[in-house]
């Protein structure tokens, strides 16, 4: 099998009548950490949702290990995980439970004992059996988070991913980060908040034409 | 992979379970709109008899639009569903499973129902019979035409009268078939024709209709 990249060609993507970016080109190797930066509606989200396969391309292709994704579909779907602005946690249920359908949905058998760690090692030890309408944002957060681990994907997708969390979250988030990569994860993340990447092999993308100050 | 289906069915139903409020309207709204006929159009049992497989059906029909629109919307509005499309898994996988759970939701509690409200409208007991086995052929149509015009119109604004004036036209075969099979019955024509001939249109909504839906799903989630 070829190595794992994602690599992106002459990728142009539109919103409406509006062309936000054209000719667009990189690529992520294992290890490696894709910044992708950009002010508001500058189409950040929009490249995110083209690399999951969500939405389609006006030009250009998406590739995962040398192959357009539309052709591999299923084996891409199995290598990756998106996290986007909403959590995808079911209200209704508990976090243990959101876990389990979020393993199910991915056909996957679910290891009880491994989510239940997983939540608790995220913080979430004392809420594993109240449903997650009681749950504050941030919490809400930590369990889409704890089913991103829990798949066990090679490449991450991620958008915004700090959104709503505070700073102990924020830094096993970079925790996280670190120990994907290290483990020969590919990571591909927006955020406007400041994050410690230090020594961290980071490639920063920006999209759009309105340039913003260097994060940290 | 019948591990992914068998997951969309356990966590539809176990949502509807918590929150069984949902689920109950759509069958209060059928027996309301079935009791409402004899209260608008006098009580002659023989004109109750008459007008009483019709105005099941419609009622059937109506109950169950009521609850299509949010098929995918609530799990569109929290994010779910851009997980399930991300699956591994078919998308056309899901939209069976999804379509499934609603008919497990919806349309068996509407079987149950049928027959007290069929005593309602004065009909003998082989046309209540024959009510029930036209429902439990119909009423998986309705669940899987319903998953098609659920996707189509997902997050769209004003998406449940859009539905309703999409997916009512298909429905039509269904409610022939289906009431005609009852009034058959009651004539002494029998009523088989008419239910074979819905039992085809269960078979070809089955092989159609998930396809379609899953396109109009992906389109819809651009």
């Amino acid at each position: 099998m070829p190595p794992p990249t994602l690599s992106v060609h002459d990728l142009a993507c539109a919103r409406g009548d509006r062309l936000l970016f054209k000719a667009m080109n990189f690529s992520v190797k294992a290890g490696e950490l894709l910044l992708v930066q950009g002010g508001n509606g500058q189409g950040k989200t929009s490249l995110l949702r083209l690399l999951t396969g969500l939405s389609r391309p006006e030009a250009g292709e998406v590739r995962w290990r040398g192959e357009a994704i539309q052709k591999q579909r299923d084996a891409y779907h199995a290598e990756m995980m998106y996290l986007g602005h909403a959590n995808g946690v079911k209200d209704d249920l508990n976090p243990v439970e959101n876990l389990r359908f979020a393993e199910g949905l991915q056909g996957r058998a679910f290891d009880k004992a491994r989510a239940t760690a997983l939540l608790e090692r995220l913080g979430l030890g004392r809420c594993l059996d109240l449903p997650c309408r009681v749950l504050s944002f941030g919490q809400r957060r930590r369990v889409a988070l704890a089913a991103l681990l829990l798949a066990g994907a090679r490449l991450w997708i991620l958008d915004e991913p700090l959104t709503g969390l505070d700073v102990h979250a924020v830094a096993l988030m970079e925790g996280l980060i670190r120990d994907h990569l290290a483990g020969g994860g590919l990571v591909v993340a927006t955020t406007h908040q400041a994050l410690n990447l230090e020594g961290l092999p980071v490639q920063r993308l920006l999209v759009g034409h309105v340039a913003i100050p260097e994060l940290a | 992979m019948h591990r992914f289906l068998l997951a969309v069915l356990r966590r539809d139903l176990t949502l509807a379970a918590r929150r069984r409020g949902d689920w109950l309207i759509a069958q209060f709204f059928f027996v309301m709109v079935a009791s409402l006929f004899p209260l608008g159009v006098g009580p002659e049992p023989a004109m109750l008899a008459r007008i009483g497989p019709g105005v099941l059906w419609v009622a059937a029909t109506l109950a169950s639009l009521l609850s299509l629109s949010r098929l995918f919307a609530d799990d569109h509005r929290d994010g779910s569903l851009e997980h399930m499309i991300l699956s591994p898994e078919p998308t056309v996988l899901l939209v069976l499973g999804k379509s499934l759970a609603h008919w497990l939701i919806y349309g068996i509690p509407l079987l149950l129902i049928a027959p007290v409200l069929g005593l309602q409208f004065n009909l003998p007991w082989d046309a209540i019979l024959v009510l029930e086995f036209s429902l439990l052929l119909g009423t998986p149509i309705l669940s899987l035409l319903g998953g098609v015009g659920a996707a189509l119109t997902l997050g769209l604004r004003g998406g449940g009268v859009l539905l309703t004036l999409l997916i009512l036209p298909l429905y039509v075969p269904a409610l022939i078939f289906g009431a005609g099979a009852v009034d058959g019955v009651m004539a002494g024509t029998g009523a088989e024709a008419h239910l074979s001939l819905l039992g085809a249109f269960l078979v070809l909504s089955l092989m159609i209709a998930p396809w379609i839906a899953a396109a109009a799903l992906r389109v819809s989630m651009e």
